[in-house]
């Protein structure tokens, strides 16, 4: 394969700031939490490169433990805009306020 | 070929990726995001990490996605409404964070190309099969993954607790 | 044999602890016989521990403990450690022996009371430090049990503090107190600094050799001494201990009579050998302990508090323990504070006996006549008085003219001492027997005042008399030379007591006996008087008092208001501090230091809410500082 792998490592760079952008600027909080998974998956892509152009398996086992974790925050994340959604009626976090000094 | 194929995925990730976050519709963004996340499982493959990217496509495209979608659509939530669209009204606040990603973009890109010059990468294909995954997994990583199962098994017990109903 | 001496101090302490903890599942009498069973105990090991050591030649009688290290700071290494010799053997006796009377006392004279648990576990407790006092190896250690058996001492004081009169004498006691323990702990200070050590055996092993200047010795002496006075109710300190007479009686006999206040003339016997560096501060003890005496005694006579006038005669016999550790007779000085302790225990006990079958009457002009409604406390006191006195063949003769006589054969022209210690004598004879005819003779006052007197159970009679006994035969172990004995306990003392030059050892054995039996002569004529004075003014001739009083006019008035030491004081120390305090308070206070708190509050106030804005509540908006910070952790990985 002859893409070089700061090609590789620029594109995750790109699609980590994507997923910036959406994390600090949409205001539903369900799309902000996509937002976190476009970050992870950016991080997923650069470990993944990295191993292959180092030819070491650890990245790889690295992103299988990213995963358990990102699928457990989705879990307990999904449920907490729930709760919030239920209490509050709403999943617009600029609503949200409630550390507000 | 592959790196035809490469590029066009990385084209087509990025388009899903944008789509995602500009998207007004939370519906639209889960489907969008999907697509993203197939297209970056192609890559896995294409970078012969196979392991990874059938994960790829079991967790995050199955599990994740499907999670995501039957939340938005238990919550029932509307389209953005259009006045405040996708920006924050506070005008100083997005200069500020206007600054931040393009330093943020500009340091990661140089970070990698550094990384690249103090070690410089050669391409080692053969590797990343789900043998070799399974090995590193359950030999040098066996505490860390045994403790990852705890980690899920907090986290189930979490999600009830916080999504039923108030006793 | 050594290893039973931490049980001394024990078993005080377990009594303590299972009083105060768990006395609320004790009864009464069990709280009481648990108490009496600890001292008993820690009686025991002394008793055991001394009479070993009487079989032993006079050089090995010495035994030391270490616990445990408790302040290993630095160069600074002080241990728990115990050192029994003779001069601690006999305070640990006199402590644990007399204590345990007391405590036996106590069960009868406090039945009744709500508090009596707590009562039990302070009497212990105090029992406890008060050992730690007399057997501490090292200065710190015996400064622990110094301020504890202070603390004690106030605790008891306003035992009943619901009344406030008795609650604040507590805490004039504490803080009067305190002015002394100030003196003691510079002086600690000093010490280390000079020695390195705080070990009592280790700094009189180097204080005679060390090339230090007098100035140190006097210096650090008479800030020992200033503890010594504060704690021992010397002048001008003494004001504390006639008002700590509001404690209950049998805690006035054991802390106020018999152990507590005799801690200073015991700190000066164990420093020996630091005071007889300081010469100069040799004669200020002894003029300070003369003149107590004699003020304390002239203010006894005109008191009409039965515990006031026994408060007024411990501060006066404690200035003849003062004189006679000044003049360097650091063995007459132990000896009289083991008689004293008898005695004087004795006369407290005896008059909370008179007190209890009077319900709480103190007062010597309600009583009179009491001699047959009381007949074993009226003989138990009569020995006290008598020992107290100096009647010859009782122990107060043996101690009090062994004083004197080191006195008077201390050269160095302070033969005035003896002069005004012979007159001290008379006059404590005449008070104490004033006291004694005017509780168990004339006419019987509480008659009109309607009380029914009664004698007191056995578990108080007993005591009583086994202190009589005591009070008599308690001086025979010191018989002078002059009256054909050896003076067995100066011997057995000699040991660990320095040899002040001019006094002591030398003087004892002075070829002029005649002299010495010519001056004791003198003071028994003296005292003799005092009591036939006594006995006209108060038995024969009753209104003869009231004639005197009025002759005596201003003599009678300074007496009676007791010089008006307590107003001077008040006016000259407490009034001006209490100014000062004021004035400090509505400026330095109010201005600088509550300003200085609201300042920086107002200020921090003003910076936090200009900062608090960042504290929007939008999480993206704390999202974006994380992020910032990230950038900032790449930047430095960056130039790094």
């Amino acid at each position: 394969m002859v893409v070089p792998l700061y090609h590789i490592l620029a594109f995750a760079g790109l699609l980590f700031t994507i997923g910036v952008v959406g994390v600090l600027f949409r205001r539903n909080a369900i799309i902000v939490f996509m937002s976190v998974e476009i970050m992870l998956n950016a991080v997923n892509l650069a470990f993944v490169a990295f191993s292959r152009y180092h030819g070491n398996v650890n990245g790889q086992v690295f992103v299988f433990f990213i995963m358990t974790l990102a699928a457990a925050e989705v879990a307990v994340g999904l449920a907490i805009i729930v709760s919030l959604f239920r209490n509050l009626r709403t999943s617009d976090i600029s609503e949200i306020r409630l550390m507000k000094h | 070929m592959t790196t035809i194929l490469f590029y066009l995925f990385s084209a087509l990730l990025l388009g899903a990726a944008l789509f995602v976050v500009l998207n007004r519709n939370p519906i639209y963004s889960v489907v969008g995001l999907v697509f993203a996340f197939m297209n970056l499982a192609a890559m896995y493959f294409l970078l012969e990490a196979y392991f990874i990217g059938v994960l790829q496509v079991l967790v995050y495209a199955g599990a994740i996605m499907v999670l995501f979608l039957f939340v938005v659509m238990l919550l029932n939530v509307q389209p953005d409404r259009p006045h405040p669209g996708l920006i924050h009204p506070d005008r100083w606040w997005f200069g500020i964070m206007a600054l931040i990603f393009v330093s943020l973009f500009l340091l990661l890109i140089g970070q990698g190309v550094r990384a690249l010059l103090t070690s410089p990468a050669e391409d080692a294909a053969g590797m990343g099969s789900v043998a070799d995954v399974g090995e590193a997994l359950f030999t040098s990583f066996l505490l860390p993954f045994e403790i990852a199962s705890l980690l899920l098994t907090v986290a189930l017990i979490g999600t009830v607790f916080l999504a039923k109903k108030k006793v | 044999m050594a290893e039973t001496l931490y049980l001394i101090t024990l078993f005080p302490l377990l009594g303590f602890l299972i009083n105060g903890l768990a006395g609320r599942w004790l009864s009464e009498k069990q709280s009481g016989y648990i108490a009496s069973l600890a001292v008993l105990g820690s009686f025991l090991v002394s008793a055991q521990l001394l009479l070993a050591f009487l079989a032993l030649p006079a050089e090995e009688r010495l035994l030391t403990q270490t616990l445990f290290s408790w302040i290993p700071v630095g160069d600074l290494n002080i241990q728990v450690g115990y050192r029994f010799d003779p001069l601690s053997a006999v305070m640990a006796l006199v402590v644990s022996g007399v204590g345990l009377l007391i405590h036996i006392y106590s069960i009868g004279y406090m039945q009744g009371d709500p508090g009596v648990r707590r009562y039990f576990s302070f009497l212990n407790l105090f029992t406890f430090m008060m050992l730690n006092l007399v057997l501490a190896d090292n200065l710190v250690l015996m400064f622990l049990g110094w301020e504890g058996v202070g603390l004690c001492s106030y605790l008891l004081i306003g035992f009943w503090f619901e009344d406030e009169a008795k609650a604040r004498a507590g805490m004039k006691a504490f803080i009067v107190n305190r002015i002394g323990d100030a003196g003691f702990i510079v002086a600690l200070i000093l010490l280390y600094h000079q020695f390195g050590t705080l070990s009592i055996s280790e700094i009189a092993q180097a204080a005679p050799g060390a090339q230090i200047g007098r100035g140190f010795f006097t210096a650090t002496t008479l800030l020992m001494f200033l503890g010594a006075v504060g704690k021992s109710a010397q002048i001008p300190l003494y004001v504390w201990l006639p008002d700590a007479m509001a404690g209950p009686t049998p805690v006035s006999a054991l802390i106020h009579a018999a152990t507590m206040v005799t801690a200073g003339v015991y700190l000066i016997a164990r420093n020996s050998v630091l005071f007889s560096l300081a010469p100069a501060t040799m004669s200020i003890v002894a003029v300070i302990g003369i003149i107590t005496a004699f003020f304390a005694a002239t203010i006894a006579i005109t008191q009409n508090d039965i515990k006031k006038v026994l408060a007024y005669s411990t501060i006066s016999q404690l200035g003849y323990m003062f004189t006679a550790v000044g003049v360097g007779a650091f063995s007459a000085g132990i000896f009289h504070l083991m008689t004293h302790a008898f005695f004087k225990g004795l006369l407290f006990l005896g008059a909370g006996s008179v007190i209890h079958g009077l319900k709480g009457e103190q007062d010597l002009r309600s009583m009179g006549g009491l001699k047959e409604q009381l007949p074993t406390t009226h003989w138990t006191m009569l020995v006290g008085v008598m020992a107290i006195a100096g009647i010859p063949g009782l122990s107060g003769f043996f101690s009090k003219d062994e004083i004197l006589w080191a006195a008077f054969s201390r050269h160095e022209g302070f033969s005035w001492l003896w002069l005004a210690g012979i007159v001290t004598a008379g006059i404590t004879a005449f008070y104490m027997f004033r006291l004694f005819f005017r509780t168990f003779y004339g006419k019987a006052a509480w008659q009109e005042a309607g009380y029914q007197p009664h004698e007191s159970p056995s578990v108080m009679t007993i005591p009583l008399v086994l202190l009589a006994f005591l009070s008599i035969l308690g001086g025979y172990v010191g018989i002078p030379a002059a009256l054909g004995g050896v003076n067995q306990f100066h011997h057995f003392l000699e040991p660990v007591l320095a040899v002040y030059p001019g006094v002591g050892a030398a003087a004892v054995q002075h070829p002029s006996q005649g002299l010495e039996l010519l001056l004791m002569g003198v003071s028994t004529v003296v005292v003799l008087g005092g009591i036939y004075y006594a006995y006209r003014v108060y038995v024969q001739q009753p209104t003869l008092a009231d004639d005197l009083a009025q002759r005596m006019g201003l003599l009678h008035r300074l007496s009676f208001n007791k010089y008006f030491v307590d107003e001077a004081y008040h006016l000259l120390i407490v009034r001006p501090f209490q100014a000062l305090a004021e004035g400090l308070w509505k400026w330095f206070d109010i201005q600088v230091v509550d300003g200085a708190v609201n300042g920086s509050g107002h200020a921090i106030a003003r910076i936090s809410g200009a900062i608090r804005r960042i504290q929007s509540g939008l999480i993206q908006h704390y999202a974006s500082i994380i992020l910032l910070g990230v950038i900032f952790i790449l930047i430095y990985l960056y130039i790094d």
